[in-house]
């Protein structure tokens, strides 16, 4: 989901009746024994803990990428917040789109425990060779998009994080503790916003249904391709990282948001949707995974927007982060030299370094 | 709340209300425009928050504006549907965000103003501006914290930050004196004990300026002529282009709820 | 953010709690910054909070992992974070 680009990284195939332990010295293997023993037994593996290198590398691609996703995620949002209709709209726009950040902080923070820095993840993603979310690349046309972007996004990502509050490794589960609990809002303000225009003038009606037809297969694809066509997905849930299937968490929000729609009596845009009942749940007609790896790769129609201005806000914080730097470590030096014991003249200002954060 | 409201001093207090609402709500959507660009991560959540403390000063203040001028027009429609030259806002908040240093230093002379403000107007006559003030008190005491601590450091930073702060300064100082001239809104007002004359606030916020400016290695600029007219509606060009955006959805659907 | 933003740990008490709890880290240049950063990221929907800053290379930690593991790192010293028990909100005294 947020973790797209994971499944298209090359790897070898994953032969279940094959114990890898059994390649490794004795006391790695045991130790690798153990450490899936403490993952059946459902334990939380914390930062000290021992861990395989490629449970640490998993995990900080799926964190980094994740992080990435909610700091990229605030543009289509932010789009609107100057153009927000009403005070209580902007407010809450406002609001949800720093919950974002924060999101993005808590996530870098967790990924900065298994042994990587928050710059080292910032360069990566500024340089472009890291991926997110291909949701974000989708552009924010109407301001009935701040109301499908809420409701089927936000409502995606739901559907993903709670299972992960119970995702092996401590620090990851405990953040998404605290976003799912922020999260909570963010699916409401944007079905409650499209709940008021499906009951207003034409014109929003017009404006809601348009963005449906926009949002809908995007949404579908968060949740990345089926399990089948993926290398990696039987690592991750053996090792409790990934807790369903992509194909399980897409069924699921279908199944929960095609309901909402007809309440709001939108047209969901799929000839082929239909409720199965032998099944139980709701058919879906064919994806265009074309579209989705297309996105994927960089050709979306707001990939290079997006970096580009992720990149300027970076760059553009650099001389900032700079001054802040240069005056805490005067601070240090007036402090010291104004201790008792100093004698010589306080240091004279360093010269401008220009340095980039 | 007044004994009795003579329609000019029902007047005087729209304008006040207005005023005040006008100022906070132009500068928290000044503040909104960094979303997605401040330096740090950090400080997105920073900038946001205030953003937001600003706002949530601005709705009530409107608010009780509309509830005084009985009209019938609330907060949203006296924000959304009034041009500029209806807007009473203090010329500084309206100032384009610049850079960073630009962003601090405005924020800081309203912050300094702001919190001397408030601190005043929880005793105003008017129940509800002394209610909206016990809150805004707080939260401009953690404002003028903030942005006064980003000046020193980006005054007393790098050669590049100090060179930032000093042009924020020559650019903004003219918009200050605005911010303590008083008029006969501002005089009526302060005889019926809503507010003080905005005067009597000018030497313990530039006691404050004094102190953080020396902090920040800046000098306190001794140019005399000031801008003014922000209060009556003459505004600068800055003030449609921030209306066209922000009015926009409600003028292009007319009565529609959002 | 380069080495002169070094990490924070941060420890909240809400206004009914009864001790400082983990609940992140920030970046910020000095504990004033901190402090604001801390206050502005983990104490937007709670008031009346007390905030403990401290930097994270000042953390020592006891090592809650398997005593049995064999490839435990050398040293008490975490990396980055600490790691803390997690005590269940609704034990009482604790």
């Amino acid at each position: 989901m947020y973790t797209q680009g994971l499944d298209e990284a090359p790897g070898p195939d994953v032969d279940e009746s094959f114990d890898p332990a059994s390649l490794l010295p004795d006391d790695e293997a045991s130790a690798e024994l153990r450490f899936q023993a403490r993952i059946d037994a459902e334990d939380r593996i914390e930062p000290t803990d021992w861990m395989p290198a490629e449970y640490r590398r998993t995990l900080i691609r799926q964190i980094a990428q994740h992080a990435h996703s909610e700091v990229i995620g605030m543009q289509p949002e932010g789009n609107w917040i100057t153009r927000a209709p009403s005070l209580r709209r902007k407010a809450v726009l406002i609001a949800k789109v720093q919950d974002e950040a924060g999101h993005g902080l808590y996530l870098y923070g967790a990924a900065e425990t298994l042994g990587v820095s928050r710059e080292e993840l910032v360069d990566q993603l500024v340089s472009g060779e890291v991926k997110y979310s291909s949701i974000f690349n989708y552009p924010t046309l109407t301001w009935a998009d701040m109301g499908a972007v809420g409701w089927l996004v936000d409502g995606a990502a739901i559907m993903n994080q709670i299972p992960l509050c119970r995702c092996s490794y401590g620090p990851y589960a405990r953040a998404m503790v605290r976003v799912c609990k922020e999260e909570s809002f963010h699916q409401r303000q944007g079905y409650e916003l499209m709940l008021t225009l499906s009951r207003g003038t034409p014109q929003q009606q017009a404006m809601a249904q348009d963005a449906l037809n926009r949002w809908w297969w995007p949404a579908i694809m968060m949740f990345g391709p089926s399990d089948a066509d993926s290398v990696h997905s039987a690592k991750t849930m053996r090792w409790k990282i990934k807790r369903f299937s992509n194909d399980e968490l897409r069924q699921k929000f279908v199944d929960v948001t095609v309901p909402q729609a007809e309440y709001l009596g939108l047209t969901v845009p799929d000839p082929d949707l239909r409720f199965n009942d032998e099944t139980g749940h709701y058919d879906i007609g064919p994806i265009d995974w074309d579209e989705f790896f297309a996105v994927v790769r960089g050709d979306g129609p707001c990939n290079r927007q997006r970096l580009a201005t992720r990149r300027a806000a970076h760059e553009n914080g650099a001389w900032v982060r700079a001054a802040a730097e240069a005056h805490s470590r005067k601070q240090q030096e007036r402090q010291q030299s104004s201790e008792p014991a100093a004698t010589e003249p306080a240091a004279t200002e360093p010269a401008a370094t220009g340095q980039v954060a | 709340m007044t004994a009795s409201t003579s329609p000019d001093d029902a007047q005087s207090l729209v304008d006040y209300l207005l005023r005040l609402g006008d100022t906070t709500l132009v500068l928290s959507h000044r503040l909104s425009e960094w979303v997605g660009a401040a330096p740090t991560l950090e400080e997105e959540i920073a900038l946001a928050n205030v953003a937001l403390d600003l706002l949530g000063q601005a709705q009530p203040l409107l608010a009780r504006a509309g509830e005084v001028e009985g009209l019938g027009r609330d907060a949203d429609g006296l924000a959304y549907l009034r041009d500029a030259w209806d807007y009473r806002n203090l010329l500084l908040v309206e100032q384009p965000n610049g850079d960073f240093a630009h962003t601090m230093l405005r924020q800081f002379l309203f912050d300094s103003y702001a919190v001397e403000l408030w601190s005043r107007l929880a005793t105003s006559t008017d129940a509800t501006l002394a209610g909206i003030a016990g809150k805004a008190v707080k939260e401009s005491a953690y404002h003028v914290g903030h942005s006064g601590e980003w000046v020193i450091r980006l005054g007393d930073g790098t050669t590049e930050s100090a060179r930032r702060t000093r042009d924020a300064v020559a650019d903004l100082w003219e918009f200050t004196g605005e911010l303590f001239a008083t008029d006969a809104v501002d005089e009526a007002i302060a005889a019926s004990g809503v507010a003080p004359l905005a005067s009597e606030l000018e030497p313990a916020w530039r006691d404050r300026v004094d102190a953080v400016f020396a902090d920040a290695g800046l000098e306190v600029p001794t140019r005399q002529w000031m801008q003014s007219g922000g209060k009556q509606g003459r505004h600068t060009e800055h003030l449609g282009h921030v209306l066209a955006e922000m009015q926009f959805l409600p003028r292009a659907y007319p009565g529609s709820t959002w | 953010m380069t080495p002169g933003w070094p990490l924070w740990e941060v420890f909240v008490r809400s206004r009914n709690g009864l001790a400082h709890k983990h609940v992140g880290s920030v970046h910020a240049v000095d504990a004033t910054m901190a402090l604001t950063n801390a206050r502005d990221v983990y104490t937007r929907r709670s008031e009346g909070t007390s905030i403990w800053v401290v930097p994270s290379a000042a953390i020592t930690a006891s090592d809650p992992a398997d005593k049995d593991a064999l490839f435990d790192p050398a040293g008490d010293k975490i990396y980055r974070h600490p790691t803390f028990y997690d005590i269940p909100a609704d034990v009482k005294n604790i």
